[in-house]
């Protein structure tokens, strides 16, 4: 990979400083994409269909009238729904690719480079909440935390329960000679349900885990550039960086700092997301107390 | 033509001309003693004012319009307390006295609300001339006359369109003619259908000289005379309503079973068909079934139709609307064997178990359907869970990030 930076990676051995200037590639293009598909089929649905869930507020007929009414607003929910889901599909086919095609599933499957939790959640959990309370140091973190283990599975929870609850909704009449009735119930149920988890939790916790914590505020770039700085990897994961630095993998994945053009870029459709995200969450909370 | 013949036909076109204009003024001069005259020797005078300043002017070409005039009435035949013979006559005269032609009338407006009211002391209240007019009263066919079909609305609105009015004399129902004024009713008056003389105006529906509040009895308005006087144009309707469950507790006397205006209101009528009435009239059944409608609301129907959307099924789509049966009766769209049925209405590829579907779901009840009530729960459970665990990692996180940010001690750095 051609590196403006040329300094030399550090091998095994005292423990090193953190250069300025030097970017490790974290997230791969096809993963970038993934996430900004996913951010725009989530609010995309997240808006043509919390009018439904907050139906006697007045932003719900605007929205859903913005939408051409609740025809539109089904329409641009389904359409963003196929989004989400060729997203997943997509994701589970690169998931299956990489690990068959290099041999490696048990890695993505377990171990360090795993989103699945492990034992070490658990206790960094502890750890973590023992830190916020003041009574230990910082828990060390692997390529991926907890909260970035939660956040993947219950996408991936989510995408089962209210993907499958939203065809059931949207075939019911195709579904019906082998769906009893009742099961429409319990969809809608679970579907309103789950979306209220999900957006709920995107929009607060996950924005702020993610964004708008102060280490991050008011955005990380990392989805979005792809590139994590020497200073964050060796701060926030620095079992990760140990390890790679043990490997001797840093160089290979050391890169160019990201590109003025490719922040910019970032900022506008994140910060877009930001935006609208926290507006839903000040309309879900109207809604909440005003319902 | 020579110019002499022509001034000769000149000459004689103008002589008839002269002795017509003669004949017509000399006939009216016959009957020199018409009191109407030596009224309007002073009433006459469009600038005429009484001692007190209250203008006395009539107009003698509006009174020879009116049905009065027509006929050739006297003045004196109304006003019987002045007379020609006696004049000045007394500053202040007795109202005119309508009763001497319209006995029958003026004795049954007496016994009603307007009449009572006159009776009670209410002098702002409507009486004869408030309706009719005075001077120009005309029949009531003749478009110009204040109890023309097309006129009702703004003479009775006179009084019942008068927001002020309305308030300071405590109208029942406040301005109800810019209720009446959007409805069905009314734009059938104003001639937007072909049947427009049929169409019912405020007297259609109360009548005139025998308006009673609808707290009495007898009164066309009543709860129990509704589907009568609403029947008398829409029998259909009425036949098919005293045949459903409300018609059937009405007709037994059941004073809280719904009347037609229970459902469509009184005098803001509007099309069935109008996707805001169909939302409306959900609240409407809501006033007498406000458990089954928080139910529905439950449901994607009762959510799109809160937005305010029609085109989804609300209660009349699954109920009907006068036929309305209870599910036990066969008859019943909702019983068991038509309620399949019913559901194609819309769906028409619903399968044999799509009935099954609760239209009236209700979460929390555990003996109704124990799958939603536990999936409920779950649901419940897992958001709050959620919710509750990451709400307060996130507060904590903030409070030591913040502590750190602003006073240092990055203990673990």
């Amino acid at each position: 990979m051609p590196s403006s930076v040329s300094m030399p990676v550090e091998q095994a051995g005292a423990a090193p400083k953190s250069v300025a200037g030097r970017y490790y590639r974290r997230f791969g293009l096809f993963e970038r994409v993934q996430h900004a598909g996913m951010m725009f089929a989530f609010v995309g649905c997240a808006l043509s269909g919390l009018p439904l869930l907050f139906p006697y507020t007045g932003w719900a007929r605007t929205i859903a009238g913005l939408m051409g009414g609740f025809e539109g607003a089904a329409l641009v929910h389904r359409a963003c729904a196929v989004l989400m889901a060729t997203v997943f599909v997509a994701h589970i086919f690169q998931f299956l690719w990489r690990g068959l095609a290099s041999g490696t599933l048990l890695s993505v499957l377990w171990g360090p480079n795993s989103l699945v939790p492990q034992w070490k959640d658990a206790l960094d959990i502890r750890d973590h909440v023992k830190f916020f309370l003041g009574k230990g140091p910082r828990p060390q973190f692997d390529r991926y935390t907890y909260w970035e283990k939660f956040d993947y599975m219950a996408v991936f929870w989510g995408m089962f329960i209210i993907g499958g609850s939203g065809l059931i909704l949207w075939f019911a009449e195709g579904l019906s000679p082998w769906l009893p009735g009742w099961v429409f119930n319990i969809a809608t149920l679970v579907h309103g349900h789950e979306a209220l988890l999900a957006v709920g939790f995107i929009f607060t916790i996950h924005f702020f885990n993610g964004h708008l914590r102060p280490e991050k505020f008011p955005m990380d770039m990392v989805i979005f550039t792809g590139r994590i700085s020497d200073h964050e990897l060796r701060e926030e994961r620095p079992m990760e960086f140990e390890r790679l630095r043990r490997e001797g993998a840093l160089a290979s994945i050391q890169t160019t700092p990201p590109t003025a053009g490719s922040v910019l870029f970032g900022r506008v459709i994140g910060g877009t997301a930001l935006v609208l995200g926290l507006i839903t969450v000040f309309l879900i909370l109207y809604g909440l107390f005003t319902g | 033509m020579k110019p002499a013949a022509l001034i000769r036909t000149l000459l004689l076109l103008a002589a008839i001309s002269v002795s017509a204009q003669a004949a017509t003024k000399t006939a009216p001069a016959a009957p020199a003693a018409d009191p109407n005259e030596v009224c309007l020797a002073c009433h006459g005078d469009a600038a005429a004012k009484g001692a007190s300043g209250k203008p006395i002017a009539v107009d003698p070409a509006v009174f020879a319009k009116s049905v009065h005039g027509e006929m050739q009435f006297k003045c004196t035949d109304c006003h019987a307390d002045a007379s020609a013979d006696k004049l000045p006559h007394a500053e202040k005269l007795a109202p005119a006295a309508c009763s001497g032609c319209h006995e029958e009338a003026v004795r049954k407006f007496s016994t009603t609300a307007h009449g009572k009211a006159i009776k009670d002391g209410k002098t702002a209240a409507a009486t004869c001339h408030d309706c009719h007019g005075t001077h120009d009263i005309r029949r009531s066919k003749d478009p110009a006359s204040k109890t023309h079909f097309a006129n009702i609305e703004t003479t009775c609105g006179a009084c019942h369109g008068n927001d002020k009015f309305a308030a300071e004399q405590k109208l029942p129902g406040g301005n109800i003619q810019a209720q009446y004024h959007d409805s069905i009713h009314n734009e059938l008056v104003e001639g937007k259908t072909l049947y427009n003389r049929a169409a019912p105006t405020c007297t259609s529906c109360h009548g005139t000289h025998d308006i009673q509040p609808k707290s009495e009895a007898d009164s066309r308005v009543s709860r129990a005379h509704i589907p009568d006087t609403c029947g008398s144009c829409h029998q259909r309707e009425k036949t098919v309503f005293q045949k459903g469950m409300h018609g059937q507790l009405q007709q037994a006397g059941n004073v809280a079973a719904p009347v037609c205006s229970d459902c469509h209101g009184a005098h803001s009528i509007h099309r069935a068909s109008t996707p805001t009435w169909q939302n409306e009239v959900v609240g409407a059944c809501g006033n007498c079934h406000d458990d089954f409608i928080t139910s529905f609301r439950h449901t994607y129907h009762g959510k799109v139709t809160t937005m305010g959307f029609g085109k989804v099924a609300s209660c009349a789509s699954c109920h009907g609307a006068h036929d309305i049966r209870p599910a036990s009766d066969p008859l019943s769209r909702v019983s068991p064997e038509n309620r399949l049925e019913t559901c194609r209405e819309c769906h028409p590829r619903a399968g044999p178990q799509f009935a099954s579907w609760d239209p009236h779901p209700r979460p929390k009840d555990k003996d109704r359907d124990p799958i939603l009530y536990w999936t409920n729960i779950f649901m419940e459970v897992l958001l709050a869970g959620v919710f509750l665990f990451f709400g307060l990692h996130t507060v904590l996180w903030a409070y030591r990030s913040l502590k750190i940010k602003f006073f240092g001690g990055g203990k673990g750095h």
